[in-house]
């Protein structure tokens, strides 16, 4: 097996694992105490005890996934010394500062969680205590920013030059100010809020058909749902804007992403299909003139084919898919919340239908799987590259035997991990009710 | 030149601060599962969870700060050792989200769970003995060069006397220092059942702790005699640990002050492990990389100071603020809050 063999290829796949099981739990560490705090803002406002409950459920499920979080995310952290050494030894030299930086960010973040979660009580001005959580927040934000910003570097590396195979000019500040750094990190965060929004929506449009506390779940999907449409509005606009970056910097990631063979003007958009030997797209949707309007605004403009790039540089196929899947479910979910939300302002009687709330639980787990898909696309679409022009994930990977058996082993701990999560979450969930914690909350006796 | 002592002076005073703030982690980690497993759960657990829950995503901070340093200020370091820590690193990456997982789940989720006690409190002793090969390697002899890629020569470094004595030391050391820091933090809380037992267990590892370490200076004669003899000629860096040992031992014996008696032991470990590091210089792994061949462009040395000092200037008024609304909090400790 491949895996056992070749340590390059053993290195891509458990990065690969690595990445996608700590991006579930770094979402919801961005995601989550953007949503508590809106929450709690709300609560104190209109002094309504359910928004300050929700808040407080969220915040509660939250440290556990973020102890999962912090363990993976030094998992990653560390794992790209072990698998990408040459990789690490070369970015060490120009693009270590933000990865420095982001340890101060989550250090922050850290401190002020911890902070927050032992003083729901110790405040007289419950306003005080919602100010604890802005640092939580901006940590978590400020922590994505830092991490996407050495991603950035990674697909359009600057900062210094080459000279003779050695690296000089070294300039810092000038990597972490990359071309694809403003289009990068706005499309991180904006997902991130959009997903988690979703995610929420699902788990009360979820309780909601088990028919538990109406109220309480009612004003958490409504709330969630609004704040999911502003930021998938948000996605879908600065996706617009990562298709013009890419076609400008990286034409050759949008052309496999597109299945866009040949330099064209006029080129239409395709999605999904089945590619057959002459390299034609069967089944697939053509939207006429949309890659043209995706890659520089115009429905005249020329798209740049895959063709004009040797065959060693150019980005495995599958990502077509990955592109589809993330803008599929992009668009459904725009759909999905719009249809909502202008529902409930004119009282259409669909969305509150069982198969309506069915549609919103699928959202969440959907809008996870954007997230990944939107990763993979992003990662598998530099291939060969893992710093774009410069350097070979080949030239990167390390030279240790075993690297397979790693990657049976950290499968084994994300499943346990995975698992222990899920078990612990709804024991938690289990014990202590909405209603539960509502009649706590109004008898005065908080704990 | 100036800069690069720089550089290693910060990251060891991280690890430095990653081995005091860990050792109590792990070590609570481990009595409390101890505790349990022995029927003496009563007595302990309370104290341990009050001063662990709002502290141990900052023990995590101080490791990653530091591995993230090291291949900011020298980033030759990442390619030898990402290299030759595949296996060595990975298992102690398993054991620590293992550590830091089940610890939220126990604490947050299902509290009193046995197994999730169990299994966080053997894996948080286990971290600094697969941590500890890392110093064992960073003494040469188990790294060659093949095809000019550095290999990992596992049997040499299983087999070696050397690893052995590090890792016991570390285990030793890990329930040393945790031990000392509980009995203060009981004492504060007035739970002198607490207190006693504690006291009972730092007065246990003291002994085996100091053999411990006299061991690991026999052996570095064995097996590296250029760091030995810079050991040497540091003697009095030695001295002075060795009294402050002396000096920790006889208040926690005499019951008193275990508040100064935690910072002595501070003062104990600082010396040797300064002392161990200076005699280390100027390498990083004998004999492949010195500090100065593998240090980074000054560009990059240069921003990463700035940004270290813009880094405290955040942290150090946030930190302050979570130990004095925690573990200087006389209500909070007492558990009335």
């Amino acid at each position: 097996m491949t895996l056992f063999e070749d340590p390059a290829y053993a290195s891509r796949m458990l990065t690969l694992l690595t990445l996608s099981f700590h991006i579930i739990y770094a979402t919801i560490g961005v995601g989550v105490p953007l949503m508590i705090m809106i929450a709690q803002w709300i609560g104190i406002k209109n002094n309504d005890n359910h928004y300050l409950l929700m808040a407080r459920r969220w915040a509660k499920g939250f440290v556990v996934t973020v102890a999962v979080g912090v363990v993976t995310g030094t998992i990653i952290g560390l794992q790209l010394s072990l698998l990408w050494p040459s990789f690490m030894e070369l970015a060490g030299n120009i693009i270590a500062m933000p990865l420095f930086m982001e340890v101060f960010a989550f250090f922050f973040e850290a401190i002020f969680l911890g902070i927050y979660l032992y003083t729901w009580d110790r405040f007289d001005n419950p306003k005080k205590h919602l100010l604890l959580l802005i640092p939580v927040a901006v940590g978590g934000g400020m922590s994505a920013y830092f991490i996407t910003v050495v991603n950035s570097f990674m697909n359009s590396p600057a900062g210094f030059d080459i000279i003779g195979g050695d690296l000089v000019n070294a300039n810092p500040v000038l990597a972490m100010f990359t071309v694809s750094m403003p289009t990068k990190v706005a499309h991180v965060l904006s997902t991130a809020y959009m997903t988690i929004a979703f995610m929420f929506a699902a788990i009360a449009a979820f309780r909601l058909l088990q028919k538990k506390n109406q109220e309480y779940h009612k004003k958490s999907l409504h709330m969630a749902m609004k704040i999911g449409l502003i930021f998938a509005i948000a996605t879908a606009l600065i996706g617009d804007l990562s298709g013009k970056y890419l076609a400008e910097y990286q034409p050759e990631k949008l052309a496999a992403a597109e299945w866009h063979f040949e330099t064209s003007t006029e080129a239409p958009l395709v999605m999904w299909g089945v590619l057959d030997e002459n390299n034609e797209a069967n089944y697939a949707l053509h939207i006429p003139y949309a890659l043209s309007i995706l890659a520089h605004g115009f429905p005249s403009s020329e798209v740049t084919g895959l063709e004009e790039f040797p065959a060693e540089e150019q980005p495995p196929l599958v990502i077509h898919y990955f592109f589809d899947t993330m803008v599929t479910i992009g668009m459904f979910m725009i759909a999905l919340s719009l249809l909502y939300w202008f529902g409930m302002r004119r009282k259409w009687a669909f969305v509150e239908k069982t198969w309506y709330r069915w549609l919103i639980v699928a959202g969440g787990p959907l809008s996870f799987l954007a997230i990944e898909a939107g990763w993979w696309m992003a990662e598998v679409g530099r291939q060969p590259w893992i710093l774009r022009g410069l350097m070979t994930i080949e030239e990167a990977a390390t030279t240790s035997d075993y690297v397979g058996w790693m990657f049976v082993l950290f499968a084994i701990l994300y499943l346990i991990l995975g698992v222990g999560t899920v078990v612990v979450l709804t024991y938690m969930f289990r014990k202590n009710p909405v209603e539960k914690d509502l009649e706590r909350m109004q008898g005065g006796d908080e704990s | 030149m100036i800069l690069e002592i720089i550089g290693i002076s910060v990251l060891w005073l991280f690890l430095f601060g990653y081995i005091i703030v860990g050792s109590i982690d792990y070590g609570a980690g481990f009595f409390n599962a101890y505790s349990i497993v022995t029927g003496k759960q009563h007595i302990l657990s309370k104290i341990i969870q009050r001063y662990l829950s709002p502290v141990w995503e900052v023990t995590n901070v101080f490791f990653v700060f530091f591995f993230v340093g090291i291949v900011g200020f020298f980033p030759q370091s990442a390619y030898y050792f990402g290299t030759i820590l595949l296996i060595p690193g990975s298992l102690a990456l398993i054991l620590l989200a293992i550590r830091g997982s089940y610890y939220a789940f126990e604490s947050y989720g299902k509290q009193g769970h046995k197994g999730y006690a169990i299994m966080y409190g053997l894996s948080g002793l286990l971290i600094p003995a697969s941590l500890s090969i890392v110093l064992t390697i960073s003494e040469g002899g188990f790294v060659f060069m093949e095809d000019g890629n550095p290999v990992l020569d596992y049997s040499a470094l299983f087999f070696s006397p050397l690893t052995w004595s590090i890792v016991v030391l570390s285990i030793v050391a890990v329930l040393y220092i945790s031990a000392v820091f509980l009995t203060w933090y009981a004492n504060e809380t007035g739970d002198m059942d607490a207190t006693n037992l504690m006291r009972k267990y730092a007065l246990g590892w003291s002994i085996p702790l100091i053999i411990a370490a006299s061991g690991i200076i026999v052996e570095l004669y064995f097996h590296n005699e250029a760091h030995f003899a810079n050991l040497l000629s540091l003697w009095w860096m030695f001295a002075i640990s060795f009294v402050l040992w002396i000096l920790t031992v006889i208040l926690i014996w005499k019951r008193r002050n275990y508040g100064i008696a935690f910072w002595l032991l501070t003062g104990q470990f600082a010396f040797a492990f300064f002392g161990y590091g200076i005699a280390h210089y100027p390498y990083l792994l004998y004999p492949h990389i010195s500090i100065h061949e593998g240090f980074t462009n000054p560009a990059m040395a240069i921003s990463l100071i700035v940004v270290f000092i813009l880094g405290m200037a955040l942290l150090v008024p946030s930190l302050y603020l979570l130990l004095k609304l925690f573990l200087f909090d006389k209500n909070y400790i007492k558990g009335k809050k």
